[in-house]
């Protein structure tokens, strides 16, 4: 029996050719201290596997149309067993395929992997990162609730900013020019077979290439990169005190998918994908569309940047920011890796960093949306002044509380009113009322003489909080 | 494996080793544009073959008061038979002091969010970066650079209809 099976196996292989394939994994070398810092890239690549294996289970569960996908959903969430745990998955995996492209790219950029020979595993790198975003985007609309509808709007948008041709592109992505039956499907071509098609194909070159050029060697403060000698010298490496990819160097990859995968099942048993809003309807305008978390910086820079300079930086910022990334192993071909002798390469991933977590913070938050749910202040003084309780009225009606705070509640957009009187004299509030800045509506055209008087005699009493009772 | 290339190339051969090669180029290109072409007419189809613009009717002109906003929803151009909901857009229609029928499209001039109509308040208020519009539709506050968008109306036997439009798409030059 047994050799019978050594018979088959040799015979699998002689035909097959299995351990020719994989020779040049078994053989390959990397030069030493490729350790805990280099499984980022693998680790993506797994979410990436984690997300077509998901992707296909749910395709098997989704009815991609506009009419269907919304109660198909309902059922993968609330009637299909396992659904819910697997979109909890695929929605996990995606912010893990996010996250992980997004240190794997920092820490290649830190160690200045990118510099000679391997300029086009960093080219392919920008692709797969485009790509990657891309599929977290088309993925959003996936989900067909309120808030998918109006994503694949804001898409639309966002393409309508590109110079002479932006309305062709929005309704190119729209698939008419309203959302239509055809809305969804082309979203959902993308999103599983045109953008994991590429995504594969590139993943197969920038793997080919780790092969070929070589695991970048850990960086030594002023060890420099010479293009002329390069080769020559980190094959003398290999040689020299190069150690074996496998096993001794591919298992911490294996450890750091093991522990992603963790990670990711905790967070899709504890935390699930984002709750369904209600169903998708064009003419249903009480809705309140939120990004998915890896965009609420982009969010947030649509809400706060200057109204003047946005669509200009909606069109030039992706295109030269793109360009940017492209050009940067030209812009520094050879010379100094180690993040300790590039200062500026340090502090600029310090400050990206620190741009997108804050904005992501301020997106968060999102204290530009109206606060529509905020609940009326109630006048509670006794005995009540009938002039200062159509102050308070009119102050619920013309719905500031939806931008400002009173006694404690309200929204954030504008400036706490609890205690304007004393930051503002009365003339100055009237005037403010009635002609509003650039961020604010006037209200002269709508609130009569004696109302206003009203609002602001409200807006002047002193120790509002112990009239005012949030209701 | 080995290639006789070499032995191969002879005066004929040669020659017609570069026609096999500009052959095989030409043909797959071929195949390529052939094979392209139903992928591309399948994506433009639904682009193309829109039809943008109908009148359709939302109501008489005694259902609308004057001063009143309110909402109407009609169905679009081009609808497929399993579009359902999708097939609709909405408008909100304003009588004005002077009597004129105004058909604002709901969508935001900055990102096409749907915009919120706030009675007493009167003003269009928008739940994605907090653009605000008046009860004529001009600008008011927030990231929008220009007013909302309207729809064409038209008075046919006492009935009002619209016009239907694109969802508007706002350009770098606003």
């Amino acid at each position: 029996m047994k050799s019978f099976l050594k018979k088959t196996g040799k015979w699998l292989d002689d035909r097959g050719g299995f351990s020719q394939l994989l020779k040049p994994l078994t053989t390959h070398f990397v030069p030493p201290g490729t350790k805990w810092n280099y499984v980022w890239g693998s680790a993506t690549l797994f979410c990436f596997i984690l997300q077509l294996l998901t992707g296909i289970a749910l395709a098997f569960l989704y009815q991609p149309s506009v009419a269907t996908a919304y109660d198909s959903l309902q059922y993968i969430e609330n009637g299909a067993f396992l659904g819910s745990f697997i979109r909890g998955l695929h929605n996990w995996g995606a912010s893990g395929m996010v996250v992980l492209i997004g240190v794997h790219m920092a820490r290649v950029y830190l160690n200045a992997a990118y510099k000679y020979p391997r300029e086009m595993s960093w080219i392919t790198g920008v692709l797969l990162l485009g790509i990657t975003i891309t599929l977290a985007f088309t993925g959003q609309l996936m989900r067909w609730d309120g808030n998918g509808v109006w994503t694949g709007i804001l898409a639309a948008e966002q393409m309508g900013r590109i110079p002479f041709i932006g309305d062709y592109v929005a309704y190119f992505f729209m698939g008419g020019t309203t959302l239509g039956g055809e809305t969804l499907n082309r979203f959902f071509a993308l999103h599983v077979f045109v953008l994991p098609g590429i995504l594969v194909l590139i993943i197969g070159f920038h793997l080919y290439l780790v092969f070929r050029n070589g695991i970048s060697e850990p960086p030594k403060p002023g060890r420099l990169v010479n293009p002329a000698t390069y080769r020559k010298w980190y094959d003398k490496l290999l040689k020299k005190k190069g150690i074996p990819f496998f096993p001794d160097v591919i298992w911490r990859d294996v450890m750091a998918s093991m522990i992603v995968l963790l990670i990711l099942l905790v967070l899709a048993v504890a935390v699930g994908a984002p709750k369904l809003t209600e169903a998708p309807d064009p003419t249903f305008v009480k809705v309140e569309p939120h990004p998915d978390w890896y965009f609420e910086w982009i969010y947030a820079i649509f809400a706060t940047m200057n109204r003047h300079l946005e669509p200009y930086f909606l069109f030039f910022a992706p295109v030269l920011g793109g360009m940017l990334l492209f050009a940067i192993p030209f812009l520094s071909k050879g010379g100094e890796r180690s993040p300790l002798r590039r200062p500026w390469a340090v502090a600029g991933v310090i400050s990206i960093v620190a741009t997108l977590v804050s904005l992501t913070y301020v997106g968060l938050k999102a204290p530009w949306v109206p606060k529509f749910k905020a609940e009326p202040v109630v006048y509670t003084a006794i005995p009540k002044d009938e002039h200062i309780q159509k102050g308070v009225d009119l102050f619920n009606d013309m719905r500031c509380l939806y931008c400002h705070k009173m006694n404690g509640k309200g929204g954030e957009s504008g400036p706490d009113l609890t205690d304007v009187q004393q930051t503002m004299s009365r003339d100055q509030i009237i005037i403010r009322i009635i002609n509003g800045t650039d961020d604010m509506p006037g209200f002269g055209s709508t609130l009569k003489k004696e109302e206003l008087n009203s609002l602001v005699d409200f807006l002047m009493v002193e120790q509002k909080k112990e009239i005012l009772k949030n209701h | 494996m080995s290639c006789n290339c070499e032995k191969n190339k002879t005066k004929g051969g040669s020659g017609r080793r570069s026609f096999l090669r500009k052959l095989i180029f030409s043909l797959s290109g071929l195949i390529a544009a052939f094979l392209a072409f139903p992928l591309v007419a399948a994506m433009l189809e639904p682009v193309v073959g829109n039809k943008k613009e109908v009148w359709r009717g939302i109501g008489r002109i005694s259902d609308f008061k004057v001063g009143e906003m309110k909402m109407v929803k009609f169905k679009n151009a081009s609808t497929y038979a399993w579009s359902e909901k999708i097939k609709d857009s909405a408008a909100y229609i304003h009588r004005n002091k002077d009597n004129e029928i105004i058909a604002f499209k709901i969508n935001c001039s900055h990102l096409g969010c749907p915009v919120r109509w706030e009675e007493k308040a009167e003003l269009f208020l928008c739940p994605c970066h907090g653009g605000a519009f008046y009860k004529d539709g001009s600008r008011a506050a927030g990231p929008p650079n220009r007013g909302l968008y309207t729809y064409p109306v038209r008075l046919k036997d006492k009935k009002i209809e619209i016009q239907t439009e694109p969802i508007p798409i706002t350009n770098i030059t606003v």
